[in-house]
């Protein structure tokens, strides 16, 4: 009895999923970038433009993006490390698994810290 | 003397019911193969198997069973059954296994089973894919001795520590469980892939070999070590535990010592 085509996901473990959100987290990182030296350049078309798009920023909406951004560059930065130790650290590929678990719970520390601290910020309203 | 002096009686206690040729528990399991034959449709298809199999049967076992018993156009490759020759590379449960080494008491069996061609090579029918892109890759690092001096009238004396530097790489039997695992290979099937490397590897850190700066020079391609993003999917995917990735991140810490 045939059942629906197309194939599987491959069923990669840590480092393929890790890899995975090194590539999504690089992307948002670039876009985020490509806006940033958008809205950073507008300083030199016009300073009263610039700051009406800085100012378009401070909404709860863009605080929330602003925790992801944040989310997504930590996580980069630190697997980034990760990667570079399983290139050039002799028993890196060997301890790659302990190494994402570390990466991780780095990034929930930093995480927690910066959400509490920039969300009461943005949020609080004072 | 008697028959029953004969043979010296085992030294090893067993529990009652353990040997003698007991039961070996049967169960069912539903294989679900990727089918695909372009003489009949471009399409790929999943067909469903349903058979009884043993505690001791690995998927190798149950897929001979569909084929001699249910339905004989089932294809797929297998020449030694026995984790040598490699040739049954095969995605179960999507991830790439040699359907003669996973044993299917080690797979959930409540749920059917899927078994698909490896990824990243051309299918030709079910699960046999085209290897003529791997082993073009595979000769590319030329993996044979290059030696320039005389040939001597005895063997090449090596010492134990030498040997032991690429022990790990010499176990592979080409069998592309570790190139088609890697998500660079099937999106760039220019890319050596981990197999190739891992042979590259073995003689590039063999001390009786001369042509270790060739090789790393072919590597050093922008098809070649660096196109590797270390997902470790190749060193999960080995059935003979070589540590591929390591072997990869070697030969890349070579070429950079090298240019130094």
């Amino acid at each position: 009895m045939p059942t629906k085509p197309a194939g599987t996901l491959y069923r990669g473990r840590e480092g393929m999923w890790s890899w995975v959100g090194h590539r999504v987290t690089g992307v948002v990182i670039f876009f985020f970038l490509l806006v940033h030296v958008l809205d950073t350049s507008l300083v030199r078309v016009s300073p009263e433009a610039y700051t009406a798009v800085i100012g378009a920023y401070k909404n709860p909406l863009m605080a929330l993006g602003e925790t992801g951004l944040v989310a997504a560059i930590v996580f980069h930065a630190f697997n980034g490390l990760r990667i570079i130790a399983v290139d050039f650290w002799k028993k890196g590929a060997k301890y790659q698994r302990q190494m994402l678990w570390t990466v991780l719970a780095l990034w929930v520390v930093v995480m927690v810290g910066f959400s509490i601290r920039h969300l009461s910020l943005a949020l609080g309203g004072h | 003397m008697t028959a029953e002096l004969a043979e010296p009686a085992s030294k090893i206690e067993l529990p009652a019911g353990v040997g003698g040729g007991g039961e070996i528990p049967s169960f069912d399991v539903t294989l679900r193969v990727r089918r695909y034959n372009p003489e009949v449709s471009d399409e790929s298809t999943w067909d469903d198997f349903h058979v009884t199999m043993y505690g001791t049967d690995r998927v190798l076992d149950a897929l001979h069973k569909v084929k001699w018993e249910q339905d004989g156009s089932v294809s797929f490759r297998r020449s030694c059954a026995h984790g040598v020759c490699g040739s049954d590379a095969m995605r179960i449960n999507g991830r790439n296994r040699l359907a003669c080494k996973t044993l299917l008491k080690d797979l959930d069996t409540t749920k059917p089973i899927t078994v698909e061609p490896i990824k990243g090579l051309p299918v030709e029918k079910d699960l046999i894919v085209d290897m003529e892109p791997f082993f073009q890759s595979f000769r590319e690092v030329m993996p044979f001795l290059i030696n320039k001096g005389h040939e001597p009238t005895k063997e090449r004396l090596q010492s134990a520590e030498d040997r032991e530097r690429f022990d790990d790489t010499t176990k592979c039997i080409l069998c592309a469980a570790c190139t088609s695992s890697c998500p660079v290979f099937w999106t760039d099937g220019q890319y050596f892939g981990p197999a190739a490397i891992v042979n590259a590897h073995r003689f590039i850190f063999d001390s009786r070999d001369d042509a270790g700066d060739m090789r790393l020079e072919i590597l050093n391609d922008k098809e070649g070590v660096w196109r590797c993003r270390t997902t470790f999917n190749c060193t999960e995917a080995c059935p003979r535990g070589i540590q591929v990735t390591q072997a990869i991140a070697e030969v890349k810490q070579a070429i950079l010592a090298r240019k130094i």
